[in-house]
């Protein structure tokens, strides 16, 4: 099996998000960074198919030069081999992002042969598009479902996959032929940590770069703004044990005793 | 100008999200006419003429059934190749996102997804990032705009038109039910941590999966669930399918009661639904304790109990 995940680096904000002064970035010189969650489920999901199924995982991301602290991250927990695709340093929009993907994947299909998974996180957590894996799976003519909670792989190579999608009432099963994508959302599995050994390897695994073309598409960011925050005064109805009574008095008052 | 609503439905039960988009649908300078796929269709189709939609689009082919993201998609661009919109708008769903992302890849056109906000053509909008936590101004320039609606950025309003249902044959390739539902495992959970009237969550502070116990008890007196932070999963503390969150469940109980959360912004677009939030914190400046209506300054360990004995007091 060969399998492609791909992630995005993206800062991870506390209690508020700041805004750049020129409103068209997230603030991020004083947090740290990491792989979208629904990603970094997509890389594990790839790494335990093929500890499962025998094959390799190659991990990319499209991004500035300092998404190689997320590649490096990745090739600590088990990940075979790490591309980034660079941008130009502007945020790319999602036409433009699928695009420089496909190209990207077909460049590494047309040297090493095809991938027969491609797992994308279901969206992600800064920018939310909701649209990059299915763009790329349609460009790449394979099929592609998102929103998936279990993945299982049969009759490996030539076979299918096994794809879960939680809705309300229940799940819903698909089965797309290989080879195939997928879009995956945290919670599917729980990422691992990096063992020592990983560390190690990580540190000297080759980062692999590709050059992309790619055009602007034509929705166009404009600013960024915080949404109007509620403010209300807080009541604190007590200190310690003895504020039990006045918590339950308001449980009553709300009706839900 | 004509407003073309993709409609999301399971099996004809339209999704409620859609209701909120074609409210939104209303309010732009046009026409609102709706289009139905797929197994179920024809009962959706009776559904739409109350929320403004003047036609209904009902779209066959003999390759259509239960949902294919593939097929479906092919289908909708068949129907706007026909009918030829200004402005094709879906529900920011799981389904009608996935939908609209097929349109836009099939016919290479942008897609803005999850619009809280719209002018009169589809030309500018405000739309969500970071699961609500942050707006974008966006413009968007393209024959045929694409767009979904938030869920809940607006509240459904009935306005009633014709609702005249009209039959729309496509052709479509058979080959795009590669990704049809081949299956369903039906669950009957019950309450769950979206419709739960009470959810009592615990953060990092709790310390372990055991700790968890007390919440459990709490949530048991008052027919709640129990919810978590992003924290506690990421421990195996508790699964995913606890997690309140931009990444887990958007919750909307009468009470949140969030105890050891600080209250980071992806927590927050989850809890933010509440209709009431009681934070319990040791912390008096944590984010959870100054947005939350109520607080109590504590330690979790000591006040969680002493909840539930006050309960089962005044219960007996
Ligand atoms: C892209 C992205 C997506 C994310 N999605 C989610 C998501 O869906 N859901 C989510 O929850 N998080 C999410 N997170 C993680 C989030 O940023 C926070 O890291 C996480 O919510 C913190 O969990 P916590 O509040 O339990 O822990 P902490 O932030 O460590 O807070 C612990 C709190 O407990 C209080 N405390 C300590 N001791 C006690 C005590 N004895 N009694 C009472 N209070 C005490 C402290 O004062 C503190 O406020 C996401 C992060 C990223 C980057």
């Amino acid at each position: 099996m060969r399998i492609l995940a791909l992630v995005k680096r993206v800062p991870a904000p506390g209690a508020r998000i700041n805004i750049t002064a020129d409103e068209q970035h997230v603030d991020d010189k004083h947090l740290g960074h990491a792989v979208s969650p629904h990603e970094e489920c997509a890389t594990e999901a790839a790494v335990q198919l093929v500890e499962k199924h025998g094959g390799d995982v190659t991990v990319l991301t499209l991004g500035p030069p300092e998404a190689e602290e997320q590649l490096r991250y990745a090739a600590s927990t088990g990940v075979n081999k790490i591309v980034l695709v660079p941008t130009d340093g502007t945020p790319y929009d999602p036409q433009r992002t699928a695009a420089a993907l496909a190209d990207a994947i077909g460049q590494m299909e047309a040297a090493d042969g095809e991938f027969d998974l491609i797992i994308f996180g279901n969206e992600s957590a800064d920018s939310g598009g909701f649209q990059v894996g299915v763009r790329v799976a349609y460009a790449l003519g394979r099929p592609m479902v998102n929103a998936i909670k279990g993945l299982e792989i049969e009759g490996a190579p030539e076979g299918h996959i096994i794809a879960r999608r939680e809705i309300d009432a229940g799940v819903e099963v698909y089965e797309l032929p290989l080879p195939a994508c997928v879009g995956v959302k945290e919670g599917i599995n729980l990422p691992r940590y990096p063992t020592m050994k990983g560390r190690l390897a990580s540190k000297k695994a080759e980062l692999n770069s590709i050059e992309t073309d790619s055009d602007a598409g034509s929705q166009k960011m404009v600013r960024l703004v915080s949404p109007p925050e509620t403010v209300n005064e807080t009541v604190i109805l007590g200190t310690g044990p003895e504020a039990a009574g006045a918590v339950v008095d308001l449980l009553e008052e709300l009706g839900v005793m | 100008m004509s407003i073309l609503v993709i409609i999301e439905h399971d099996r004809g039960d339209v999704a409620p999200a859609m209701f909120e988009a074609l409210t939104v649908a209303r309010e732009l300078e046009g026409d609102v006419e709706a289009v139905v796929i797929g197994e179920g269709a024809e009962t959706a189709a009776t559904q739409l003429g109350a929320y403004g939609a003047e036609t209904v689009h009902h779209v066959t082919s003999d390759e259509l059934g239960d949902y294919s993201p593939e097929a479906w998609g092919q289908a909708a661009v068949e129907a706007i190749k026909e009918l030829d919109p200004e402005v094709v708008m879906t529900a920011g769903t799981d389904r009608g996102n996935e939908l609209m992302a097929q349109i836009g890849a099939r016919m290479d056109l942008p897609f803005v997804a999850n619009c809280v906000e719209l002018n009169d053509d589809a030309s500018e909008m405000i739309r969500s990032q970071w699961g609500g936590a942050l707006h974008e101004e966006t413009t968007l320039d393209a024959e045929i705009k694409l767009v979904s609606v938030a869920p809940h950025a607006v509240e459904a309003t009935t306005e009633e038109a014709a609702g005249d249902i009209e039959e729309l044959e496509v052709e479509i390739d058979a080959g795009l039910n590669r990704t049809v539902i081949k299956d369903r495992v039906v669950m009957n959970e019950g309450i769950t941590l979206s419709t739960a009237p009470v959810v009592i969550s615990g953060g990092r502070a709790v310390g372990s999966a055991e700790g968890f116990a007390p919440l459990e008890e709490l949530a048991g007196e008052l027919g709640g669930k129990v919810g978590c932070s992003r924290a506690v999963t990421n421990n195996g503390w508790r699964p995913h399918s606890d997690q309140v969150g931009q990444t887990g469940t958007r919750i909307a109980p009468t009470i949140y009661i969030a105890s050891g959360i600080s209250g980071a912004t992806q927590h927050w677009v989850g809890a933010m639904g509440s209709k009431n939030i009681l934070a319990i914190n040791t912390d008096p400046e944590a984010n959870m304790v100054t947005k939350a209506g109520w607080a109590v300054i504590a330690d979790l360990h000591v006040m969680i109990p002493a909840i539930t004995e006050e309960v089962r007091k005044r219960k007996a």
